[in-house]
């Protein structure tokens, strides 16, 4: 697959069809590859990869692309269409100075579990997509890759993309049973009080470092609302259990029915803070009040929170009933 | 040395936290976490903590000041109180590095108290590392990380914990707990040392080429570099770098309003947020790249330049494994440090 | 913290322009009782309470914040309340979801003309942030120190 892209890409810039490529450059080891631009035929050769470590979802890169000069090539796995899609929505992003090359995806390697199960001393780790093989300071281990996906890749939306220009390799099927809701489930299955407790104990970890939010596609504001002193809210560290609160759920809120669940803010969080969970409840929620919305499915897509019905219900009522769980 | 038998561990953390409050690593989630003892605390040994120890000294975020409104008056508090002693068990010699670090920042002149109080009332407790990981590279550095440098220095060997103190305040501490201790042979210690040093001689990141940087410096010729378009491009410019970052030691001095009052708090900041060092205008770099080449050269060049060349890093790794991008420090130094 | 006769809540009241200020409004020159714990906030339409607005009004100390609007059908600006009603239902049931108690928010419609409701809505949901007691979960101790 990487020797494929590879020349696509090289073919595309050498004939001038476009002036850069995004994709993903290899690190100093297997798992650390960092999203990159490439404009040379010479670095695409040397550094130019795509493996199951390729996680970054490049999508959010083509704000910047757009602004640049010329045409670009990106290369998008199944989930990075929709939120490509969700910019063109939102006219975050040129359409016409991008060429999108839609690439197959066999489930990211999650690093931090990864690098967990490896006993963290990896001087190699390599995947041949079902089995991980690692080598390390004192030896060498291999386990099923299935251990260590992320949690995004767990519950994926299938193998189909929902914006492509041209693919390389097949086509997939959507996946209708993700079952993607079944943490959002047993959290609310706990009692208030144990709620309370779980959710202190993920976001006191919180550093606020900014990564879920500076990593998301649907986070594009040029000035942040935790960032403008005029806002009234903003705040640069989180000085109590009051600010952990109000940055997550503020945070979740604002990319609410936006969110096209792409699990990039679990994936980047260094305290591993399933942020997930909050995102996904939105979706439930108004997934079952208002049906099923899917963000990204297309690039007119209208928001559950930009629409509305007479008959919708009252948020007193719902309440009443015991949370949207119920409805 | 002084030996203790490996499974009074608990007892000899027990003993300290009679008298002084003690800090130790815990699991916590996917990683460690410095955290204070108590009865039924279970000691993580971890190679590193997911946030180091610098919170210690130089907390994400304190209060400095406190103004309370009455009527036509106003009321300065002063939070500052005497910090109690406590002892932290387990830093490894990376971040007992960072200190030192910090030290030379926040003890010159003028100093911060804050800081000075918190620094002064602490014991550390440095533990020897025995199983380098692959992201480290103290030694870059010339950190060792067989031996740690701190008030007492620790190291685990197959037949007990081995304790030797450095400074007063740690060799009293090893008094008040010398009925747990027997004489340890030192050829033991020496030998794992030696072990160790193998190990890390291995590690991959420990012998990069630093000529290019350091106090001699072509300052100008590595700011200019062309280079640092394609490290920085891709930088999301969130803060996790800085704030996992032993060494970092940005604030932000803010004040909030209470409804009431003011409480002027400071927090880490970091370099690499566009908020960073707002003047009137807006922050003077206005490009990630800008932000991202301060970080690094502040490292590398500027630091060392005022500092007899000892450089803003210790090689603790951190950043290697929780940038969520992958662009970290060693790449940084690999791709600048090159001879073109 | 034991509820009793000495605590009332704080209560932050987010009332549109056109129905519910109006109805509040009604309800005091009909001089009607509605508790003296309730902080009117006017705002141009329901649909102008963003999310922070809610949970600024907890750090700064409020026990309950409730949200009235007009009618579904009569916003004045045709359909805000609409966009209010989905907001809210999402807020409530995230906030219910990280474990805060949900009776402390609410959403009540009150129009022009019921200064009758509005006393009533409002003696109702003190006495329910009452029985609750403080709001600890989303509180800001900074903003309680005296």
């Amino acid at each position: 697959m990487q020797d494929e892209m590879k020349a696509k890409a090289i073919e595309m810039l050498s004939s001038g069809a476009v002036r850069r490529v995004v994709g993903w450059r290899e690190g100093d080891f297997d798992y650390d590859v960092t999203p990159a631009f490439f404009e040379s035929v010479e670095d695409l050769k040397a550094h130019f990869v795509y493996n199951d470590f390729c996680g970054p979802n490049l999508s959010k890169y083509m704000v910047k692309v757009s602004r640049m000069e010329g045409k670009s090539l990106v290369f998008l796995k199944p989930c990075d269409t929709y939120s490509f899609n969700q910019l063109l929505d939102e006219h975050r992003i040129r359409r016409d100075q991008v060429h999108i090359v839609g690439i197959p995806c066999g489930g990211m390697i999650d690093c931090y579990k990864a690098l967990r199960k490896s006993s963290g001393d990896v001087l190699e780790m390599s995947s041949d997509g079902t089995t991980v093989k690692v080598k390390t300071l004192t030896g060498e281990m291999s386990y099923p890759k299935n251990d260590v996906v992320e949690e995004r890749c767990l519950c994926c939306k299938g193998g189909k993309h929902m914006v492509y220009d041209e693919l390389i390799g097949e086509e997939g099927t959507l996946n209708p049973d993700s079952n993607r809701f079944r943490g959002v489930k047993m959290v609310e299955k706990k009692s208030p009080e144990e709620r309370f407790a779980f959710w202190r104990g993920e976001l006191s970890r919180c550093i606020r470092c900014n990564a879920c939010r500076d990593v998301c596609p649907a986070c594009t504001c040029e000035l942040c609302v935790f960032g403008n002193d005029k806002s009234g809210a903003a705040t640069k560290a989180p000085v109590n259990a009051f600010e952990e609160n109000m940055y997550h759920i503020i945070r979740a809120f604002h990319v609410a029915g936006r969110c096209t669940d792409c699990g990039e803010c679990s994936r980047v969080c260094p305290e591993r803070i399933p942020l997930h969970l909050i995102n996904r409840k939105f979706i439930k929620d108004y997934d079952e009040l208002y049906g099923n919305y899917q963000a990204g499915e297309s690039s007119e897509g209208v928001s559950p929170l930009f629409a509305y019905k007479e008959s919708d219900p009252d948020p007193s009522v719902v309440l009443k009933e015991g949370g949207a769980d119920n409805a | 040395m002084r030996k203790l038998a490996l499974n009074t561990l608990d007892a000899f953390f027990k003993a300290i936290a009679k008298t002084e409050a003690l800090y130790l690593p815990v699991r916590e989630n996917m990683s460690a976490a410095f955290e204070r003892y108590e009865e039924g605390t279970v000691y993580f040994e971890a190679p590193n903590t997911l946030r180091s120890a610098k919170d210690f000294f130089f907390p994400q975020s304190e209060t400095l000041a406190a103004f309370r409104f009455q009527q036509d008056k106003i009321e300065v508090v002063d939070p500052r109180r005497e910090s109690e002693d406590f002892v932290v068990f387990g830093v490894r010699p990376c971040d007992v590095a960072s200190f030192k670090i910090l030290d030379s920042v926040f003890l010159a002149d003028p100093v911060d108290t804050y800081y000075q109080n918190r620094r002064r009332h602490a014991t550390i407790i440095s533990l020897a590392c025995t199983k380098p990981r692959s992201t480290c590279f103290c030694s870059l550095y010339g950190i060792d990380a067989t031996k740690g440098g701190a008030d007492i220095d620790s190291y685990k060997c197959a037949d007990g914990y081995y304790f030797e103190a450095n400074t007063e305040k740690g060799r009293k501490l090893l008094e008040s707990l010398d009925s747990l201790f027997t004489d340890g042979d030192d050829t033991v210690v020496e030998r794992q040392r030696e072990a160790v040093r193998k190990l890390v001689e291995k590690l991959p990141f420990g012998k990069l080429d630093m000529h290019k940087f350091g106090k001699d410096a072509k300052m100008l010729e590595l700011f200019d570099s062309p280079e640092w378009d394609q490290l920085s491009q891709s930088c999301l410019g969130c803060g996790t770098c800085t704030f996992v970052c032993p060494t970092c030691q940005c604030f932000d001095i803010r004040d909030f309003d209470t409804g009431h009052g003011v409480q002027r708090y400071r927090c880490w900041d970091s370099c690499m947020y566009s908020d960073f060092t707002q003047m009137a205008a807006a922050n003077p770099r206005r490009t990630q790249k800008e932000r991202f080449r301060q970080r690094f050269m502040h490292k590398l060049v500027y630091y060392p330049e005022e500092h007899q060349g000892v450089y803003g890093c210790v090689g603790c790794g951190r950043c290697l494994e929780r940038c969520p991008i992958h662009m970290h420090i060693v790449k940084v130094i690999k791709t600048l440090g090159e001879d073109a | 913290m034991p509820v009793n006769d000495t605590y009332r809540p704080k209560i932050v009241a987010f009332c549109c322009n056109w129905c519910s200020y109006a109805g509040a409004d009604l309800a005091g020159t009909n001089r009607l009782q509605y508790p003296a714990e309730v902080k009117i906030v006017r705002v141009p339409c329901s649909c102008r309470v963003n999310p922070i607005f809610i949970l600024r009004a907890y750090q700064r100390g409020a026990d309950g914040v409730i949200l009235c609007g007009c009618h579904p059908g009569d916003c004045h600006y045709t359909k805000g309340n609409y966009f209010t009603r989905r907001r809210m239902t999402l807020l409530f049931s995230m906030l219910d979801y990280l474990g805060i108690e949900k009776e402390r928010t609410r959403v009540e419609w009150v129009s022009a003309a019921e200064g009758n409701r509005f006393a009533h809505v409002m003696q109702d949901f003190v006495s329910t942030v009452g029985k609750l007691g403080p709001n600890k979960r989303l509180e800001d101790l900074r903003c309680k120190m005296k």
